[in-house]
Formats: structure tokens, sequence, C-alpha cells
């Protein structure tokens, strides 16, 4: 893992320092709320419906034990003993004092993190596969470039006050785990016919309001170009991007209206006038960064395989929970185990303290001392022996932490919605555990096979609605909340955003909805092996369409 | 028929409060200053922004209630979510604290 230097410890405490003297003056009226509010956001610092709510980042996604010991610290001492990971790799607090985020901040610099950029105009964190540094079918960790993209990116001095806020995410694998087509500028490493490692560049994607899928515009950027080029990305769009208009001022919108070609031909020119300079990579600064990054050393443990054939014989539970949870790893005797957050019925994304340091206790013990979180609001153990697999299923298990369903019908992301959010119309969170009551017996969810749901309380999308297989969205009608369904989207390597299906739902009717769309399904597909997805690319929406409105119509 | 109160979130903490008859912020909807006409709204308006200046709370807003017998009822699901806590977690927020009282 990434180990702060003695400039990024000093950058952090000083950000701290800074901050505690304007929590200081605010609270002593010195400061105004129109004069604190740019400064509380740039720390992370928001105010929900019931308090104010701290944004930690969770640079790509990963943390190391000492990190989740310590953001359960945080939750059990200055929250109410849980917090909440998010869609884009970070953590957030729901209950902090204002007084308190000081010494929260002076924590988290503790154990070499922050919530710089977690709000703003600017880069945020930058997120990466889950799976990275792991997972069998990874052409290279993306990491690496997460990492110096993050160092770049820190208090930019041009690029603080952009137009509107920019996301990056970087995948290393051709499976897109990180959704690098519904961000700003998405990253996919791979490998040229040579042999050598680039990007493929997407810019433009996003959701919100205006979903768009991102265009790319370089199919091989070579590694030493990853921050020359990215700068004459975020340059042209600082310099065109609409500012007249918050809900127009992304850089989907801007590539939208400009066009691909002609804004890859802006984004060209300004590149060829930087790309020799000081920002070009020489390869002994990659390789310093990479070997943090570089795969632990992992015993061989071939015992494993036949110990997992007794395990998973002796107990369903247990081989359901194997079958579901845990991926290929790059080390044969390895696997990569996904720790749901998503108990049925339960919050999704929520974790107790219990639960953070019962995790933290077994990465280090069984998982390298490593730990990811997922955009899809799970955890993950990336590197955990398959012999200690059914040590660490008992251990999960303990605190409600064994959930079988990664990927199932029930693995739903939902943003916050109306019960904390201040951005909210509609709650999210109760319908997600509405349908995963639904849903949640295991041969139901087995049968019905993938199935991503994503519920988002308002059109800002932070519940990815847009890329849900089936999507919902909640609004606010005539003061009652009503959900639209929409069908088809997908955040991975074939990136589409869904089709609204047509009126939406009362908050009574959204769950029956989505089991008739279900139900058709399972009535429609070719076999078990033809999934969700790939049933209504088959098919396209009119027998989803005709079940969800035309049984309606004729039962009413 | 529809009132109007003044709430906003206390500055120290973000708690949602609401502007009392006594001229007091307090931690419950019970007992706000209810605006029935035209001039009540200004002056509940002027509350807020002298509020603010003073320092004592932020995000100031007038809001639609209801008299329902003697409680106050918000019209928004928004405003009666601040007024109880998350609809998900029955043991945090004002709802808790209520429920706690009323073992107690």
């Amino acid at each position: 893992m990434y180990r702060y230097d003695e400039f990024d410890h000093a950058f952090v405490s000083a950000r701290v320092e800074q901050f505690k003297d304007q929590v200081e003056r605010r609270l002593a009226g010195e400061l105004t709320e129109e004069q604190f509010r740019p400064l509380r956001l740039m720390n992370g610092v928001y105010l929900q419906l019931h308090a104010y709510m701290l944004r930690v980042a969770i640079p790509y996604g990963t943390l190391s034990g000492r990190q989740m010991h310590k953001l359960a610290h945080i939750a059990r001492r200055y929250d109410r003993g849980y917090g909440h990971f998010t869609t884009r790799q970070n953590i957030q607090y729901n209950w902090p004092a204002l007084s308190d985020m000081p010494a929260v901040l002076d924590e988290l610099a503790s154990v070499e993190m922050h919530a710089l950029q977690t709000s703003g105009n600017c880069i945020r964190n930058v997120t990466a596969d889950h799976f990275a540094g792991a997972a069998a079918d990874e052409v290279a960790d993306p990491r690496p470039y997460a990492e110096i993209l993050r160092q770049w990116s820190s208090m930019h001095p041009e690029f603080s006050y952009l137009p509107r806020k920019f996301k990056i995410a970087v995948t290393g694998a051709d499976r897109d785990r990180a959704a690098i087509q519904v961000h700003d500028i998405g990253l996919h490493l791979k490998k040229n016919e040579a042999g050598e490692l680039g990007f493929a560049v997407y810019i433009g994607g996003g959701q919100g309001r205006t979903p768009m899928v991102a265009k790319k515009i370089r199919d091989f950027l070579p590694i030493e170009d990853l921050l020359t080029y990215t700068t004459a990305i975020v340059r042209v769009y600082n310099l065109h991007g609409r500012r007249d208009n918050k809900y127009k001022a992304r850089i989907k919108i801007l590539v939208h209206e400009t066009g691909t070609e002609e804004i890859t031909r802006q984004v060209e020119a300004e590149w060829q006038a930087i790309k020799d300079t000081d920002l070009k990579m020489p390869q002994q600064d990659v390789d310093a960064i990479d070997n943090y990054f570089r795969m632990p050393n992992l015993p061989q443990r071939p015992e494993g395989w036949s110990q997992l054939a007794i395990s998973r014989k002796a107990d369903p539970s247990f081989a359901r929970w194997v079958d579901q949870n845990v991926t290929p790893h790059k080390n044969p005797d390895y696997g990569v185990v996904t720790i749901s957050l998503k108990p049925i019925g339960g919050i999704p994304g929520d974790a107790t303290d219990a639960q953070m340091d019962l995790v933290a206790d077994i990465a280090e013990k069984f998982s390298n001392d490593e730990i990811r979180v997922s955009h899809e609001q799970n955890l993950v153990l990336p590197h955990v022996a398959i012999a200690d697999l059914r040590i660490v299923y008992d251990l999960l298990l303990t605190d409600g932490l064994a959930t079988a369903n990664a990927g199932l019908i029930t693995d739903i992301i939902a943003c916050p919605g109306l019960d904390y959010c201040a951005l909210a119309n509609a709650r999210s969170i109760p319908v997600a555990q509405r349908i995963s009551e639904r849903f949640g017996q295991p041969e139901r969810q087995a049968d019905i096979g993938e199935l991503k749901i994503k519920i988002s309380g308002c059109i800002n999308a932070c519940g990815h609605h847009h890329v849900g297989h089936i999507g919902i969205l909640g609004v606010e009608k005539k003061g009652e909340e009503l959900y639209q369904i929409s069908l088809g989207g997908s955040g991975d390597e074939i990136c589409t955003i869904g089709d609204i299906t047509g009126r939406g739902f009362s908050s009574e009717e959204i769950v029956d909805a989505v089991e008739t769309i279900v139900d058709r399904y399972l009535q429609v597909r070719t076999d078990k092996e033809e999934n969700f997805l790939a049933t209504y690319r088959r098919l396209g929406a009119a027998p989803f369409k005709d079940a969800l409105y035309n049984e309606t119509a004729n039962a009413a | 028929m529809s009132v109007k109160v003044l709430t906003a979130n206390r500055l120290t903490d973000g708690e949602a409060v609401w502007l009392g008859a006594n001229g007091e912020w307090l931690d419950h909807i019970d007992g706000a200053l209810v605006a029935r006409h035209a001039e009540a709204v200004a002056a509940l308006e002027e509350a807020g922004k002298a509020a603010i200046k003073s320092n004592l709370v932020i995000d100031v807003n007038v809001i639609d209630v209801e008299e329902r017998g003697t409680n106050l009822y918000p019209l928004r699901l928004r405003e009666r979510i601040r007024q109880l806590g998350p609809t998900i977690r029955l043991d945090l927020g004002k709802q808790a604290e209520k429920t706690s009282a009323n073992a107690a």
C-alpha cells in the first residue's frame, strides 16, 4: 500500500491546522456561514437534514486494518456508532458536531487519511476497480496511476475552481468494475500489441440529470503521458465548460455540445503544447509509486482446495457464500472475498463500529492487512487463502457480515436519500430494504441470478440508478414520494443508460412493480444462463412495460 | 389550514431546531412560534435573518405546517423526517430522544 512521504504528511497536517483555525473563527462568529461554507466543503463537511455530515476519502478504495480501525474509532467516539460507505469509495459520518471536525481530521491524518476534495468543484477522490491488484482477470494494477492522479490533483492550483466537480475512475481489467464510462474521465489500463502499458481514455460520462456514456477519445495513451494528457483534458474543460448554468456545467455537457471530434481536437492541440513538459512521467517515478502496490508475497497454500471441498459439502450456506462472494485471485491458492454490506432487509453500505473493527482484524490476519471499499457499497478482502475461507466466513458470520448475495438482486446500491440527505426528494433506503426482504430467500435470489438494482433519492443519481439493470429514481410529486423505474442500464464495459418504463409508482406500489418485472424476466429468459440484462437487451422494454402497465390496467 | 413556522440547523452541531414563541431555538417543533398571516410570516423571515447574523443557526427556512389538535404537522415529508429522524433508524434523532423520554 502507498505510504505517505514527508511531503504528504506535512501537507495533510497543514490542512488540518488551517481548518481547525477556520472552525474556531466560525464558532466565534468571525466568519459568516457564507464565508465558511466553501471552506468546510473543501474539507468534506456538509450539512444534512439532521446534522453535519463528514465525507472521508478512501483513495481508490484501499484501506489497511489500522485505517479501518480508525474509521471504527471515529464512528464510536464522534458519531453514533456507524458509518456509511458510498458509491464513490468514501465513508460518510452522519452525526458529527462541527466543533469535533478538527479532532476527527487530526485522527484521520494520524493514519494517512483525509477528507480533502470530497466536495467542491475540484477533482474528487479518484476511484478504481475494487478488485485491483488481486483479480485474476486484471492486466495491471490501476492503483499506482490512481495514486499518481491523487497526488497531482490534490490542491492543484489551476483546477481548484472548475466549472463543476470532476470525477476520475481507473480500471485495469477488460471487465469494468469501476464504471469508468460514467465518469468525467475514465481510464482503462491495458496493454498494446507490443505488450506496453497504456490507457484507453474516455471523457464526458456521467449520471445526474443528464446521463451520458463517456466517449473514447484515445485508444492507447502511453503511461508517461498520463498527467500531460489529463491536464490537457481538464484545461480544455476549465476554459470552455459552462459556468453560467450549474446544470450544464459538467464536462459531459461540454463534450456533448462541442462534439467528440472537436473536443478531441482541442485536447490533442492542448496536449501537443505540454506533452514534453515537466509532467511527462519518468519511468523511475512511476516505478517508485508502483513499488507500493506490488503483489504481496503470498505463501503457497495448496492445502486449501481439499479443505474447501470438505467444508462446502458439509455446509450449504458456506458453499453458497463461496460461490457468490469469492472471486478468482491472481494466485490460484487465494480468493478475493466480497463482504456484503447488504444484509437482507438492512441498510445498504452501513457498517457499525464493531463490524469495521472485525473486518480490520480479519484483514490484518487473513488478507495481508488489506481491505477495499467498492463503489457497490461493499467491502473486499483482496488476498484470502482458499485454506482460510472457512475461518474468515465463520468470523464474518459472528456480526452479520456473511450475506451470500454479491451481484444478486439484494445487493442493492442505494443513496442515503431523504432519510439523511438535504438534496433528496424521496427515500431510497426503505425501498431497498423492502426489495431485499421480498427477494431475500436464498434459493429465489440464486434462481434470478445476476441483477443489479440501483436506487437514487433524487436526480443527482448518487445511487447510480441510470446504470442499474433495474434503476429506481425517487421524486416528489404533490407532496408524495413517487418512484420512476428504468431498465437495461449497465455501468460495466458495455455501458448503457437505462430506459424509463413509463409512469412512476407510489411507495406502496414500487416493490410489487419490481417483482412484476422480475417475474416477467423469469418467464421470458431463454434459460438460467441468460441474465436479466442479456434478456432485456434481446427483447427490449416491451415485455416489461406490458407486464407493468397492462396488467396494472387490467387489475384496475 | 396551513400555517408557517421557522426552522433551521444549529451552528454548533447541525441539529434541526425551530424558533419558539419565546424567541429561543427549540430542539422540538412543539412550542414553535406559529405565523398565521402575512405580517407574521414576514416577522418570521426577519427573525431568521437576525438569527443568521447572531450566528446561532444556519440554513433558515420558513416551512408549512398544519395545526392538528395541539400538534404541529409539517406538510412536507422532508420536514417530518427532520422533525423525527431517519425513518430507517428509529433509535436515532429526535424520535429516539422522545421514545427514551417516554420510556423513562
